[in-house]
């Protein structure tokens, strides 16, 4: 039975909004040019490669359904309370192998002693110290010290895998540059490699080649060890890492949805229309901003969650629930932090009423409402791109801090501030338990650092202050 | 320049009523007293006149606005609303949940926040403008770029590690510092180092960066050309006249925070165990007390006020140009 939580329609949304607006920009050659821009540059068509590996996992955990219990004789179907994404349907093995607790990454034994029965040569039981066995990991070796070379070998057929998907990606790339620019393939694969073209394929290629170099042998060793070991109740710590990415894009991504029409309309109008409403604008974003920012979310979630939690009956399943306070989240990110963005708008609003066009406009007697959203707010688009992909990663960064202070997502629900509050914890056992942290940390770094090389490319494509007669248009 | 700070001062009464309405309506009518007593008391099933006690004990069992059951004056102050949000004008906070003075732990808690903060500041402030000085000197060069890529990439690092970071490193493993704890006097110098370093070195990124392109911006104006024009070395440009004139929009950027700094930090503290307001406000979340995050709530828009005071007042003293009418 498929699920549709409220966050999956809105990604939904999103998803489809963002598409529309792709084919219209694809309509529109001026609007087409910065976003060619974009794809010129180097470093930002690698971190959207790396911002699209992020976003299909994302997209896959947002496909939600309950699956259905077996069928007992003259009922009707039965579906589990459990709800499931296609994500956890591909990631299954991962997570269905679960440990009893912590395990080391490629560990074969449990990382604390625990006392074990043995039967005694006598027939009697013995009782021992032992670091159990652990039911996944490394369970299919017959001797325990073949386990590097097990695990070169499997690196090694990931690589070979990882090299056959790079070479067909590589020759289909070539292949179909050249065919466009009229080149052979030899030519095509020089011009390549001497980043000679217009779309720094040489750039794709290889941030292509890193991540399925780093994808293929993770998905060879996966299925027989824990390669990031395991959490405090036995979970695959790379099955979390992975399913904390949704909730990082999610945060990322809805919040926009509530705060772009707030700061847009206040924004505009404030500038705009001048005078009182001007002034009760600014009062209203001057008080916000002077309430600090962590203790008006941390208050406002406080409220939520005893709403929720009054309001219990509405939430038939426990994913519902988490979904819901993971929304008021973005809601509340969204309403406390639409501020920045109005002021900017406000300002560049209160510029653009006093060119000529507008004055024309207004002399023809055109109405306010056409002008402004047939030559106000076309204008102010880049800052609001530009604002908007700048954003994203500030959102994914507070999710962690959030999380940590207890204003966060539901602590059932999987986030990498989750990850860190859970880890954190177990810094001060000997010897450390690194992994699920060292996790948690580099998955967050890097998407929080495509993000912001991307929003930079965004910025660099989008700002007029940057000479466009230097590049090919 | 008094009657300028008078009126700007007067411009941050109404904000504050705002502050106070906004909280008074999130904490008392969103959130009624009925709710904050069930979730106190911590039971799903519990009695009308268990929450009736607490209510009692708390001091939320009157009307929230209006008390047609007194004389006089008394039906407006003896409700919720003056009570417990127009008396915090007079910084009268009141009690905790645990019954102790708020305002008590402010004033004695507001002093190691300080301690924290103010050498982050000011610390902080000298390395980012060494750093984005640095990166402008050697402008469109390889340190250029690969400082902008360090920037980039220090600025994508989750506060929380560099905190964990700094802790396993420096106190774990080199044993130079205590992991955590606070202690007054001289003492306070080796439990506040790392949370120093670890403080500025988390700014690093987005700071530097920031004050580079302002440097940069500073640097494609005229009277640079015409010092250059005179024949001065880039040196004397640089720290005569770009740095002089490129600090304004940091000093008075930063002017903002300096009231906030008694606010203190809210991770640093509570993981550094400073007994600091941060770590206060934070103990005060997850306890869910509201009275408490009332308070902080309200301070520290008072505070964040008298910072865009002093901002306003910075200008027209680091820039002659500036006056006031």
């Amino acid at each position: 039975m498929p699920v549709i939580l409220w966050t999956d329609a809105l990604v939904f949304v999103l998803v489809a909004a963002i598409a529309a607006y792709f084919v219209y920009v694809s309509r529109q050659p001026h609007l087409l040019i910065p976003w060619r821009r974009v794809t010129q540059s180097a470093y930002g068509m690698s971190a959207l490669v790396v911002l699209v590996a992020f976003i299909v996992v994302g997209f896959l955990d947002s496909l939600h359904y309950r699956p259905a219990l077996e069928r007992k004789a003259g009922q009707g179907a039965a579906y589990s309370t459990e709800v499931l994404s296609v994500f956890d349907a591909v990631a299954s093995p991962l997570r269905a192998r679960r440990e009893r607790t912590y395990s080391a990454p490629f560990a074969t034994h449990a990382f604390a002693r625990e006392t074990l029965e043995f039967p005694g040569p006598d027939g009697k039981v013995q009782q021992k110290r032992e670091f159990p066995k652990l039911a996944w990991g490394g369970a299919h070796l017959k001797d325990e010290a073949d386990r590097g070379r097990d695990v070169l070998l499997r690196t090694t057929q990931g690589l070979g895998l990882a090299l056959l998907l790079w070479g067909a990606i590589a020759a289909a790339v070539t292949l179909s540059h050249g065919r466009r620019a009229g080149r052979t393939a030899r030519e095509a694969w020089r011009a390549i490699w001497r980043a000679e073209t217009r779309t720094p394929w040489r750039a794709i290629l290889l941030t292509v080649g890193a991540l399925v170099a780093l994808a293929g042998p993770a998905l060879m060793l996966c299925t027989h060890y824990h390669i990031l070991g395991t959490d405090k109740v036995g979970r695959d710590v790379f099955y979390l890492a992975l399913k904390s990415i949704r909730t990082g894009l999610v945060i990322g991504t809805l919040t926009t949805l509530v705060l772009l029409p707030l700061a847009v309309v206040l924004g505009i109008m404030a500038g705009y229309f001048r005078g009182w409403i001007d002034d009760a604008i600014q009062y209203v974003y001057t008080t916000i901003n002077s309430i600090p920012g962590v203790l008006l979310i941390a208050a406002a979630v406080l409220l939520v969650q005893v709403q929720l939690d009054r309001h219990a009956e509405f939430f038939p399943t426990a994913a519902q629930r988490a979904d819901m306070r993971l929304l008021c989240l973005c809601a509340i990110l969204g309403l406390t932090s639409w501020t920045g963005l109005a002021r900017l708008l406000r300002g560049e609003s209160l510029k653009l009423r006093e060119l000529e066009y507008i004055q024309a406009a207004q002399a023809f007697g055109v109405r306010n409402a056409r002008i402004i959203t047939r030559h106000i707010l076309p204008n102010l688009m880049h800052i609001v791109l530009i604002s908007l992909v700048l954003d994203f990663s500030g959102l994914v960064l507070a999710e962690a801090v959030l999380s940590y202070v207890g204003v966060g997502v539901d602590p059932s629900m999987n986030s990498f501030g989750t990850m860190i509050n859970a880890a954190r914890m177990e810094m001060s056992r000997e010897p450390v338990v690194w992994w699920a942290l060292a996790a948690a940390f580099i998955f967050m770094f890097v998407l929080v650092l495509a993000a912001n090389l991307f929003a930079d490319a965004v910025r660099d494509a989008f700002d007029p202050r940057v000479k466009v007669g230097a590049l090919p248009v | 320049m008094i009657a300028y700070i008078v009126r700007r001062a007067l411009y941050a009464i109404p904000i504050l009523i705002g502050v106070n309405l906004i909280t008074f309506l999130l904490f008392f009518v969103v959130n009624t007293p009925d709710d904050m007593a069930r979730m106190q008391l911590g039971v799903r099933r519990v009695t009308t006149e268990a929450i009736d006690k607490w209510k009692a004990e708390h001091g939320y069992d009157k009307p929230m606005l209006y008390n047609d059951r007194a004389q006089g004056p008394d039906r407006f102050t003896n409700t919720i609303f003056y009570e417990k949000s127009v008396r915090l004008f007079a910084f009268d906070f009141g009690n905790a949940d645990d019954g102790r003075s708020i305002r008590h732990e402010i004033s004695t808690r507001m002093w190691p926040s300080l301690a924290l903060q103010l050498p982050v500041f000011l610390i902080g402030l000298a390395v980012y403008v060494t750093f984005a000085l640095l990166m402008a000197f050697f402008r469109a060069t390889y340190l250029d770029f690969w400082g902008v890529v360090l920037c980039v990439a220090m600025m994508s690092i989750s506060s929380l590690f560099y905190i964990i970071g700094g802790q396993y490193l420096l106190s774990k493993l080199w044993n130079l510092v205590p992991v955590s704890g606070y202690a007054g006097g001289a003492d306070a110098l080796k439990f506040l180092a790392l949370p120093v370093v670890v403080g500025v070195v988390s700014g690093i990124g987005s700071n530097s960066r920031w004050y580079r392109t302002l440097f940069l911006e500073e640097m494609g104006k005229d009277y640079v050309r015409t010092a250059r024009a005179k024949g001065l070395a880039e040196t004397a440009v640089m720290f005569r006249h770009v740095l002089k004139n490129g600090m304004i929009p940091i000093l008075t950027g930063a002017v903002v925070v300096i009231p906030s700094l008694f606010m203190g930090a809210l991770i640093t503290e509570s993981f550094f165990g400073i007994p600091g307001l941060g770590s206060y406000t934070i103990d005060a979340i997850q306890a869910q007390d509201f009275s408490v995050v009332r308070s902080m709530v309200f301070l520290g828009s008072v505070l964040y006020i008298a910072g865009l005071l002093l901002t306003d007042i910075s200008y027209t003293m680091v820039d002659p140009r500036v006056r006031f009418e």
